[in-house]
């Protein structure tokens, strides 16, 4: 089999291909230095401002789909197969503004204006699969973009009126849709790339058997499913990254499966995608999952990616850990699968052996007598990362608490269950007394360090106060709202 | 003829003042086509920059090991302290003690020793990594506490306002409380971070396209580091994608790397830090640590305060001494204090040099204001609303209208504004069934409150009230507008070009807003303290009147009428019987010979400040405003919510009501921010460690108040002859968010049942609501 050696993508009206591309050139670099299209702004080089938001648009379950994303940490090479729309590819029916531009305009929102082309992108992207949203789905679509002017309000009230402007079904990308899947279709030819460098190589492998035969090759390369996390590697940290494994096209590890007793979910799930049938699977988590970064960042990042790094405040570990998940690691056709909480082992430090891979997780399905709950504590409530998660699954039964398990982030050098507030519950009658000595006996298995998200008193406390929550909003005959402070 | 042609025109012109007239920029804003700074093309050949920065806080450079700097790729060379071709200052203040690059002594973590030139951006970013910087470290203070325990001077020279006699009234008074409070500082965040871009010229010459707010002392800047006269450069500023202070002495340091590269090399330089080097290179809002001991009446009523503030001012004066300054003067909010004494710190602390921030120090003095109020509240077990009332300025019957800086506040517009708020927004209904709720309610607790704001408005030094502008008309009848303010958002040039489309009654459309450039307009002041439409519309409205009287005596003569029946009207002018299009009556005076192009010029009149004797008239007149929020917090983990927010805000007659109901929204978020989610933090190395939006967290749409109600008091007029009667809006609804604090503070009360002054500091992070909580809880 011979690689391909260049990266062919669509780039608003244009077909492009790029040869030699090195694993680590971002997407907004090449935009803005190479293609002179500075509409994109580089205001964080983090994905957390949302000054760079563009759409990409690719081929998935039979249909061409949309999404922002931010191009400071999305890597040029991850595009190959897609199509890149920036705010210059924008355009109203007659030529003139958009309808999301116009209601921009109309409604003042915009100051300075330099935030301001990544808003009318991820308003795009909203009004194009949500012409009419309420107030809070609007928050959501922009919760990855920062505005420093206008205090958002103006910028609410252009998207709640957008769909007075014009119809996405006239939209541009609606209309060129046929042209577009036909040739983004031509693009797809199945095989290797092998791109840049030597020292900076980037390679997509043809299918996930070619993924666990490129990293038995490259024991050492880095893993890129999403780059929410390795994007800032490169951008922040300088970083070298080469040879880089690029995944996010590889629709293998892109199954949600729900069984009758499991959901399975591919490594290279987006939290995005993953959205609907997690939600609707586990409810607690519904609220929750709104929380996890921005849109952009959701539309990028996976839930593999979010253990395999291993970070101690990854915001799905602890409750995966809590519902009792499985993750399952491959290395050539070897598979295995251990508990979740086994693959962290320390900080810095996970079950995975050179050449191995994340390749899917497995949760089991909620059970009678389960009370569930996920906690994420922030010092800003959205795209914020946590000062303390918590995951908590117990299980009551005739009054008693039967079972339980308790996962927090941010309290360790690791995602970790608290065996003593555990142990502390397990056999107890359900009651308030319960859950107070459990919060005593959590004190006893964690030493939280203070930083600046949050000092070690305050996790402490903040976990602790948690279980007592917990009790409150679950008991009968508590008049606690079951989500306090959400809207 | 004529009255049908007046009759058929009876419409007015585009963009007239007073009218809502969207930002000038905005279809370029969403279409991406606005051009910052970065987005300018770059000549071939152009290099890049990037600061190599300190790793200590304090420390002694013993060795700067720079080879492997200059042998990475595509680096052309570097720049240390030895190549400032001239003076190695830019001290805004003239103070000499903030140089380009430190010699042999790191101040702060993060400070920029070296600057290193490639023939990329990317290669200059990882060549100053490799510099070898041998350090003999020295103990470091890096807040004002521990600055003033290791006995670290000032930045500069305190600041004291005294009136009445203080010592007397504590002795004699009924109640007295003395507390800390501690206020954090706020980062910019303005989304378009540091940048300049300097191309050298012949002889001295280099232009420099920068982000600034203060593009003549940035060209003065300049030509102090190079040594030469300013008539060499030019700094041209088309718009800034958000300043908030942060790009008014900031961008010098940027300026001058770029300007001395530019010019040694002799190619076209760039330079932009990433963001977290912007964020941690450059200056913030100060912290402060306040002292107060104040005395009141079982009424409530103050009868003396002592205050001392002691700011986090960095290793630097940069513009603290102003910044300290005017913190004193908004110590008193709209609150008289019958004996006064504030004193300032202005400390000298181991981290960046601190710098302007919206507001300019005054929020944090009017936070501790309205701390006094909540700690007579609680200790009288009042309504805070109450005790403000009994602290308003009064007027001349009752005497109550001298601030501790002894200017008289003639133009109290406080209680009607505070009135309208509080049936509007239904406080007392709503305070009492917040009450009532916090009865209830075990875990959730509320709190409500509405706070005033009273700004003073002027630079307080004096000789900065001047502004220029430039008019030219083309004989096509179109006009060339420049003026010596910048666009950092705010939509300055929308209200100035507003000013002369309706000096001359022509069409907005017909106004070519240009480039902020030192070329046009000279020795203009920042773009600051609010009073970017105050001085140059006024200096514009002063050329377009040169221009309309140079128009009439034309018209007058060639139509021979008199000059007082000329008049300007919808794109016409009316001369005598005839009525002429402007465009006409422009060609016309043209081939008459007549001067189509006026420079401007504005002082604001009436203020004196004598700084030794703490007395004088530093404010030409005051902005009010009011805010009532309501909040929800849960006390189990500390996390709240913005239930409602309503706010009545006074802008005088509004050049542009919705431009400035902009600004006066994006100032509360953003001094909610402030006061909420906003976070510095600094490790014990003396490393800022929020230097980023991962982890400085500023407010997201999601937390704007659930219900949002903006006003502007459109029955308020400026007392003062400024532009069209209207106020200056940039800073003082900042000060708004100071409801949510006020009102987190009450929730926090509730669970000791209102008894105790809760003493939350800023930022109240839901870290700090729950450990208020907690103590409170602890205590009961």
């Amino acid at each position: 089999m011979t690689y391909r050696t260049e990266i062919r993508f669509l780039l608003n009206g244009a077909d492009v291909t790029v040869t030699d591309v090195p694993a680590d050139k971002t997407l907004l670099d090449y935009l803005r230095l190479e293609r002179r299209l500075t509409g994109s702004k580089e205001g964080c080089a983090e994905g957390d401002c949302g000054a760079c938001t563009v759409l990409v648009g690719r081929l998935a379950g039979g249909g061409l789909k949309y999404e922002t994303v931010n191009a400071c940490i999305r890597f040029l090479a991850s595009l190959d197969g897609c199509h890149v729309v920036t705010i210059e590819h924008l355009r109203g029916q007659n030529g003139g503004l958009h309808p999301i531009q116009q209601a921009m305009v109309d409604f003042h929102g915009s100051q300075c204006g330099f935030c301001t082309p990544g808003f009318v992108m991820s308003l795009y992207a909203l009004w194009m699969g949500n012409p009419e949203p309420t107030e809070t789905e609007v928050e959501s679509a922009i919760q990855g973009n920062l505005c420093r002017c206008t205090g958002y309000q103006p910028i609410i009230a252009a998207a709640m009126a957008a769909n007075r402007y014009g119809s996405p079904a006239q939209d541009f990308l609606e209309t060129e849709r046929v042209n577009i899947t036909e040739r983004l279709t031509a693009l797809s030819d199945g095989r290797r790339v092998v791109t840049g460098p030597k020292d900076n190589q980037a390679i997509l492998p043809a299918d996930v058997a070619d993924f666990a035969a490129v990293l038995e090759e490259f024991p050492q390369a880095t893993i890129v499913a999403g780059s929410t996390d390795v994007g800032l590697w490169v951008t922040k940290f300088m970083r070298p990254i080469g040879p880089a494994v690029f995944i996010s096209h590889l629709q293998e590890l892109k199954s949600v499966t729900l069984s009758d007793t499991a959901l399975e979910i591919g490594a290279g799930v987006t939290y995005s995608e993953a959205q609907e049938t997690i939600c609707e699977t586990f409810p607690h988590l519904k609220s929750y999952w709104d929380r996890i970064a921005g849109q952009q960042v959701r539309n990028m990042g996976t839930i593999g990616g979010n253990i395999a790094n291993g970070s101690p405040i990854g915001d799905t570990p602890p409750v995966l850990i809590a519902l009792g998940a499985q993750i399952v690691l491959r290395k050539g056709a070897k598979q295995r699968s251990l508990p979740l909480e086994q693959f962290f082992i320390e900080y810095g430090k996970q079950d995975r052996a050179p050449s191995e891979f994340v390749e899917s997780i497995l949760i089991p399905r909620p059970r009678p007598g389960q009370l569930h709950a996920a906690y994420k504590i922030s010092k800003r409530r959205d795209e914020d990362i946590s000062s303390v998660a918590a995951g908590f699954n117990v299980t009551v039964s005739d009054g008693r608490i039967t079972d339980c398990r308790l996962a927090f982030g941010g309290m360790a050098g690791t995602p970790k269950r608290a065996a003593k507030a555990e142990a502390a519950l397990r056999g107890q009658p359900w009651g308030e007394a319960a859950f107070l000595a459990a919060g005593q006996a959590l004190q006893a298995d964690f030493t939280p360090l203070s930083d600046w998200r949050a000092s070690a008193e305050y996790r402490a406390t903040a976990a602790r106060n948690l279980l007592q929550r917990f009790f409150l909003t679950h008991d009968d005959r508590s008049e606690a709202p079951a989500d306090l402070l959400s809207a | 003829m004529k009255h049908d042609i007046i009759t058929d025109a009876k419409k007015s012109i585009s963009g007239a003042v007073h009218t809502d007239r969207r930002h000038d920029s905005a279809e370029k804003h969403v279409t991406g086509r606005a051009e910052y700074c970065d987005d300018i093309a770059e000549p071939q050949g152009t290099l890049h920059a990037y600061l190599g920065t300190s790793t200590v806080a304090h420390g002694l450079i013993r060795s700067m090991d720079l080879d492997a700097v200059l042998a990475a790729p595509g680096v052309i060379g570097v720049l240390t302290a030895d190549d400032v071709p001239g003076h190695n200052d830019i001290s805004p203040t003239g103070q000499k003690d903030e140089p380009v690059f430190p010699v042999d002594r790191t101040e702060f973590h993060g400070q920029p020793l070296f600057a290193v030139i490639a023939t990329s951006r990317d290669a200059a970013r990882r060549a100053a990594e490799l510099a070898k910087i041998d350090y003999e470290v020295l103990p470091h203070a890096l807040d004002p506490v521990s600055a003033i325990e290791a006995d670290y001077p000032h930045v500069t020279e305190p600041l004291k306002l005294e009136r009445g006699d203080i010592a007397p009234a504590f002795d004699s008074a009924k109640n007295r409380i003395k507390g800390r409070m501690t206020i954090g500082g706020q980062d910019h965040m303005y989304l378009e971070g540091q940048i300049a871009f300097a191309i050298p010229g012949e002889d001295d010459d280099v232009v420099v396209h920068c982000s600034t707010q203060h593009p003549s002392e940035a060209q003065h800047m300049v030509a102090h580091v190079l040594g030469v006269p300013s008539n060499a450069v030019t700094v041209n500023v088309r718009r800034m994608g958000g300043g908030f202070g942060g790009k008014e002495s900031q961008m010098n340091l940027f300026c001058a790397v770029a300007a001395i590269a530019a010019k040694k090399w002799n190619r076209p330089v760039k330079i932009r830090p990433d963001r977290d080097q912007d964020m941690t290179a450059t200056g913030k809002r100060h912290d402060f640590v306040v002292d107060y001991d104040v005395a009141f009446d079982d009424t409530g009523r103050i009868e003396a305060v002592d205050g001392t503030f002691a700011a986090r001012c960095g290793y630097s004066s940069d513009l603290s001494g102003p910044v300290t300054d005017r913190a004193l003067f908004h110590a008193d909010n709209a609150y008289f204090y019958a004996n006064v004494r504030l004193t300032s710190r202005p400390m000298k602390t181991n981290t960046v040099s601190n710098t302007a921030f919206r507001g300019f120090g005054g929020p944090q003095g009017v936070v501790a204001a309205e701390r006094m109020i909540e700690e007579i509240a609680y200790a009288l077990g009042k309504d805070p609303l109450e005790i403000r009332k009994t602290n308003f300025y009064g007027d001349r019957n009752d005497g109550r209208i001298l601030t501790p800086y002894h200017q008289e506040v003639e133009d109290n517009i406080l209680p009607r504004l505070i009135g309208d708020l509080e049936s509007s927004s239904d406080y007392q209904a709503r305070r009492e069934a917040v009450l009532q709720h916090n009865a209830r309610s075990s875990m959730i607790k509320r709190g409500i409150a509405l706070t005033p704001v009273k700004f003073g408005i002027s630079f307080t030094a004096t000789w900065y009230n001047q502004a220029g502008a430039l008019i030219h008309i083309y004989n096509d009848g179109s006009i060339h507008l420049n003026h010596g303010g910048t666009e950092m958002g705010q939509g300055l040039n929308t209200k100035v070009a507003q000013v002369v489309a309706d000096a001359f009654q022509v069409d907005f459309e017909r106004i070519k807003i240009t480039k902020t450039t030192t070329e046009k307009v000279p020795n203009t002041s920042a773009t600051a303290a609010s009073s970017g439409s105050d001085l140059n519309g006024m200096a514009a409205l002063n050329a377009a009147e040169q221009l309309k009287e140079r128009l009439v005596a034309f018209a007058a003569e060639r139509w021979n009428s008199e000059p007082e029946t000329i008049r300007f009207h919808n794109n016409m002018v009316e001369i005598g019987s005839e009525l002429v299009s402007f465009n006409d009556l422009v060609r016309q005076a043209y081939m008459a010979r007549v001067h189509l192009s006026a420079a401007g010029f504005y002082k604001t009149p009436k203020i004196h400040w004598d700084r030794a004797a703490g007395k004088g008239r530093p404010f030409y007149y005051f902005a009010y405003g009011a805010s009532c929020s309501e909040v929800s917090v849960d006390t189990l983990t500390g996390e709240y919510r913005v239930e409602r927010t309503d706010i009545l805000h006074d802008v005088g007659k509004s050049l542009n009501p919705i431009l400035d109901k902009g600004q006066v929204e994006g100032a509360f978020i953003q001094g909610m921010g402030w006061l909420t989610t906003e976070e510095l933090w600094w490790d014990q190395a003396g490393r800022l460690r929020t230097h980023a939006p991962s982890t400085y967290k500023i407010p997201l749409a999601s937390d704007r108040p659930r219900q949002f109600t903006v006003k502007l008091a459109e029955w308020s007029e400026n007392k003062e002859r400024t532009i069209k009667r209207s106020k200056a809006v940039g800073e003082p609804p900042f000060m708004l968010g100071i409801s949510v604090f006020e009102a987190l503070s009450m929730a926090v009360a509730s669970v000791a049942d209102y008894r105790e002054c809760p003493r939350l500091d800023a930022p109240a992070t839901p870290e700090r609501v729950l450990m208020a909580i907690e103590r409170l809880k602890n205590r009961e």
